[in-house]
């Protein structure tokens, strides 16, 4: 069984960064995993995406064309990728910034607004965290425990982040189980 | 030690390091230049020396210097940045001086792109500098593979006193996986204060060591050149390695592919055998030595057709595997390069294009 997802997004907005926690989630839980970042001759403000894959065997090919999952941070992100996503996956929309949707029927489509949520909680840059935690809950990829405890390692130079990403992961999980 | 998840490019950084080899000098270039960044922090906290050369022309020959010195040094670079050591290397290896290269290969030729590709093959494996030398190249398919590959290549590298090169993609050295460090590497004892130029008083000798690459008299050139070429020789016997896949059953096409290449193909006979169509797959570890023997027993199986080269380049590898096989079954050659990587599925159309 495999699973690849798909983060993108504007340059800044923590793209790499939740894509490197959910890998090492996974890995922690026991899966192969790798993380492959975009590195064209990408500028601040340009567009940023990578790629987790997560397999229960040796991974062959990292090179994903057609990913399971996509968690899109902005609009150009969607347009680009939503047709990509293979049947039955899930298609994350941060709503703040995407007035549009996947316009699929075959995906579960799961809109919550992550730029907004983080601002309530006192800074926009877990906007991240938001997003990754809201898709997390909805897959059940990795337990949410495992999640927290990664988060807070990715944290652990800089621990006075730490109270306001947990709060973000409680606030993306909210979300993602009042949507149905 | 636990695994972590790690950036190839970092991973080897640290793999250096638990090798023993304080002593890093480079050139930043795309996409390896995440060694520099993680080695001008972690080298200070090991004692270690990282300096940047003023270009990889400099760098070459500071490395040259260290290792004439019994300085256990190495350095990573990508494509431009090794052509701009070559005339070094010729050197390195014409003085038989241990060194370790990496290579991050981008796109090419020229300036060319930053992009994984694999268009260095015939540079390393048979191009690398002027004169008769030649270098033990390795290429890994993972980050645990690199990882292991440059703890092993600093004592080849002194065990045959010749430069080793580390001949990775840019996506080993950009992505993520995860790691286990080996805790202790095996090494040899030292042979260097026999050669080294690194001091009388500290080897207690009052024979003086030369380490040179200048030999005007011809029969001492020839001398030099046949006791390089007697350690080439060595390596084709010693040090070959390479990995089968599916190759236990009767396959009708085999696949010689290596690095990220490989692990697409990988997926790509997965795939194939789920359609019940049968392809066997040598990867070579090693690129010099090739692994001679491995791809031509594994192409001279009964059930056996047609072999393919796989590349990320436009037909290098395709000549030694073409050289196995001798002309006793079709060899042909597919790839793409500069980052334009083969997806599995381009894969299966050609494999069942031109096998099935």
């Amino acid at each position: 069984m495999q699973s690849e997802i798909m983060f993108a997004g504007f340059g800044g907005q923590g793209i790499l960064l939740i894509g490197k926690v959910l890998a090492h989630a996974a890995m922690e839980e026991g899966f192969e995993v790798a993380w492959i970042p975009s590195y064209g001759p990408e500028m601040r403000g340009g567009t940023a995406y990578c790629t987790v894959v997560i397999s229960d065997r040796p991974i062959g090919s990292p090179i994903i064309k057609n990913p399971l999952h996509l968690v899109a941070m902005n609009g150009p992100s969607l347009e680009k990728f939503a047709p990509t996503v293979k049947k039955g996956g899930i298609i994350f929309i941060n709503s703040s910034l995407i007035a549009f949707g996947a316009n699929r029927d075959d995906i579960d489509e799961l809109r919550v607004p992550a730029v907004d949520i983080a601002k309530e909680l006192g800074s926009v840059k877990a906007a991240n965290i938001v997003s990754l935690s809201a898709f997390v809950a909805r897959s059940g990829i990795v337990p949410m425990e495992t999640l927290k405890h990664c988060i807070k390692e990715e944290f652990s130079k800089k621990p006075k982040l730490i109270p306001l990403n947990m709060d973000a992961v409680a606030a993306g999980e909210k979300a993602a189980r009042n949507q149905k | 030690m636990a695994k972590v998840l790690m950036k190839g490019n970092e991973a080897i950084g640290e793999a250096a390091i638990r090798a023993g080899c304080l002593n890093y000098f480079a050139y930043p270039i795309t996409p390896q230049s995440e060694v520099a960044e993680y080695l001008v922090r972690r080298m200070p906290e090991v004692g270690g020396v990282f300096l940047q050369g003023e270009s990889e022309v400099a760098v070459g020959y500071m490395l040259f210097g260290a290792a004439g010195a019994g300085a256990r040094v190495f350095t990573t670079s990508s494509s431009p940045g090794i052509s701009l050591m070559s005339e070094s290397i010729s050197y390195i290896a014409a003085a038989q001086c241990p060194v370790v290269f990496v290579n991050i290969m981008r796109g090419g030729p020229g300036l060319g792109g930053i992009l994984p590709s694999q268009g260095d093959y015939l540079q390393a494996t048979k191009g690398i500098g002027h004169g008769d030398c030649r270098l033990l190249v390795m290429a890994p398919a993972s980050v645990q593979e690199a990882v292991e590959m440059v703890m092993k290549a600093f004592p080849l590298a002194e065990k045959y006193r010749n430069p080793v090169m580390i001949l990775g993609d840019g996506l080993i050295g950009q992505m993520m996986e995860p790691v286990e460090f080996p805790d202790h590497l095996k090494s040899e004892p030292s042979n260097k204060d026999a050669w080294a130029t690194n001091g009388m008083d500290h080897r207690k000798s009052n024979t003086r060591n030369l380490v040179k690459s200048l030999f005007l008299d011809p029969v001492v050139l020839n001398d030099n050149n046949l006791a390089l070429k007697a350690k080439y020789d060595r390596m084709r016997v010693e040090e070959v390695m390479s990995e089968p896949y599916n190759t236990d059953g009767d396959y009708k096409g085999l696949i010689v592919s290596y690095g990220t290449m490989s692990r697409v193909c990988r997926t790509a006979i997965d795939m194939l055998k789920a359609d019940g169509i049968e392809v066997g797959m040598v990867r070579p570890q090693t690129l010099f030595p090739f692994p001679v023997k491995a791809v031509e027993d594994a192409a001279l199986k009964p059930s056996c057709t047609h072999v393919l080269s796989i590349e990320m380049s436009m037909g290098q590898m395709v000549e030694d595997v073409a050289c196995c096989v001798k002309g006793r079954l079709p060899v042909s050659w597919y790839g793409k390069c500069g980052g334009d990587i083969p997806t599995p599925e381009e894969v299966i159309g050609v494999v069942k294009e031109r096998i099935a």
